[in-house]
């Protein structure tokens, strides 16, 4: 199946959808790498505000190449990261924030796939390394936080996507995940191949 | 001569980041004509990705790469005391100019140096060679694709066919990660320096080309299948493509030591070279 979301979307919307759908979204996207995801789950945690309502975007697992153009900031490439890097986070990440969809590359694994059941998220691929792509449906750059203290590609950058995708659904709220199974199965006929 | 053959470098990176090797995009338009879904997707978004990078002059994917040089110098070459600066000057140059992305960090206070200079970056690959002239390849590598870059120090007695085990079930387990399909560069033999060394290297020979030795070029293409027949796929979301290829490289071993390195590269198998002459002329290479 196919589906269109706008942002932000509900519990029912995520449950609508399967692994193996495709989705193409409409909002606001915010990037997080491995240093976001850290110090947003501190800052939490201490009881600190957060810049973002991470419930109402889709997390990116992004490092873009930005540059300004006088006060504006243009995006010139923004595909997706390694998720498997953000696997340390982001049970704790979807359990404080309530994040919804969550985009990157390469899978996740058990501990998302669980968070992802509990609290009623999504987690999409985008295709590794189309930054071009991705960059043609981001819209604006609407904000920027954390840029001084983290540098370009870790820096959380809001970004107004307009039917930003093809996303493959990984994993869905009901606890399939796509990328293991099909690693589970590769891992069998590895072991049967005689040299 | 310096400022001259830094602002070529800092073209010859733009090129690189921009402009996918033909046969790269090649293999990558075979698979996906092989291909059902999801990978057919995938394969489409990749080289619909290419198309946008080569119309727009905008690099294909956001990680740039750690800037990797390979430099075949030959011993009578006349400019060799301005090599290493220009390849740096033209680094510094299309970071800003492309833009690249900043990807120089320092491993103590995790500072980004913002100009992909550093400690040891751009790394220089420096080769001795006959002759006047000097070749100079860039090797943009992602980031993604390296962390699934491995050494193991085998034991001797499990001999070839331990290494092809070891080789397939690692890249099984690398899955999705490295962004499929990727090359995979194997270097075996020599010490775990010059495995990885001959690993990396392997990854500058062009997709489809095999090994002059024969039984080499027999076990590229055995691990090229055993690979695919996994099922992995583009993306790790299943599928018949999970390389486009495996080049090896070997040197004589320690009686000890069987070592075996891994370079892995995502689809955006990105490399360009270019030449000097004794004149100073400089001009692109395939």
């Amino acid at each position: 199946m196919e589906y269109r979301l706008n942002l932000p979307v509900g519990e029912d919307d995520i449950l609508k959808i399967k692994a193996g759908d495709t989705i193409y979204i409409t909002g606001l996207v915010v990037t997080a790498r491995d240093e976001a995801h850290k110090k947003a789950i501190e800052l939490y945690d201490e009881g600190k505000e957060l810049p973002i309502d991470f419930s109402k975007v889709a997390i990116f697992h992004c490092g873009p190449i930005v540059k300004k153009e006088g006060d504006e900031w243009k995006i010139v490439a923004a595909g997706p990261t390694t998720s498997s890097r953000m696997e340390i986070f982001e049970y704790d990440f979807i359990k404080r924030f309530n994040t919804r969809i969550i985009i990157g590359k390469g899978g996740m694994g058990e501990k998302t796939a669980k968070a992802c059941k509990e609290f009623k998220a999504i987690y999409a691929a985008f295709t590794g390394g189309a930054a071009v792509l991705a960059a043609n449906a981001i819209k604006k750059v609407k904000d920027v936080f954390w840029l001084e203290e983290l540098g370009m590609p870790e820096a959380l950058w809001v970004l107004e996507v307009e039917d930003f995708g093809p996303l493959t659904v990984t994993i869905d709220a009901y606890g399939r995940n796509l990328t293991e199974e099909v690693k589970e199965k590769a891992k069998e006929i590895a072991k049967k191949i005689e040299f | 001569m310096k400022e001259k053959l830094a602002n070529e470098i800092a073209n010859l990176i733009a090129n690189a980041v921009i402009d996918l090797p033909k046969d790269v995009e090649d293999a990558l338009r075979k698979a996906m004509e092989n291909e059902e879904e999801p990978a057919k997707t995938q394969l489409k978004a990749i080289l619909k990705n290419i198309e946008l990078a080569r119309q727009q002059r905008k690099p294909m994917c956001q990680d740039t790469g750690t800037p990797t040089f390979y430099v075949e110098m030959g011993y009578n070459f006349p400019y060799k005391d301005v090599i290493r600066e220009a390849i740096i000057e033209g680094v510094r140059k299309a970071t800003k100019e492309v833009p690249l992305r900043p990807n120089a960090v320092d491993i103590l206070t995790g500072k980004n140096s913002g100009d992909n200079t550093g400690l040891h970056i751009p790394y220089i690959n420096w080769e001795l060679v006959d002759g006047e002239e000097c070749k100079i390849t860039v090797m943009p590598k992602g980031g993604g694709s390296e962390n699934m870059s491995t050494l193991k120090m085998l034991k001797p007695g499990v001999g070839i066919k331990g290494v092809k085990k070891f080789v397939l079930e690692w890249m099984v387990e690398a899955a999705g990660n490295p962004c499929p399909p990727t090359v995979v560069g194997i270097g075996i033999g020599g010490g775990s320096d010059i495995a990885m060394k001959l690993a990396k290297k392997a990854l500058l020979r062009k997709v489809g080309e095999r090994h002059s030795n024969k039984e080499i070029a027999k076990m590229e293409e055995e691990l090229l299948n055993a690979i695919n027949s996994t099922g992995i796929g583009a993306m790790g979301l299943g599928g018949k493509t999970t390389v486009l290829d495996v080049h090896i490289e070997i040197a004589h071993r320690h009686p000890a030591s069987l070592p075996v390195a891994i370079a892995v590269q995502c689809w955006a198998n990105r490399r360009k070279s270019l030449k000097i002459d004794k004149e100073g002329r400089i001009w692109n290479i395939d």
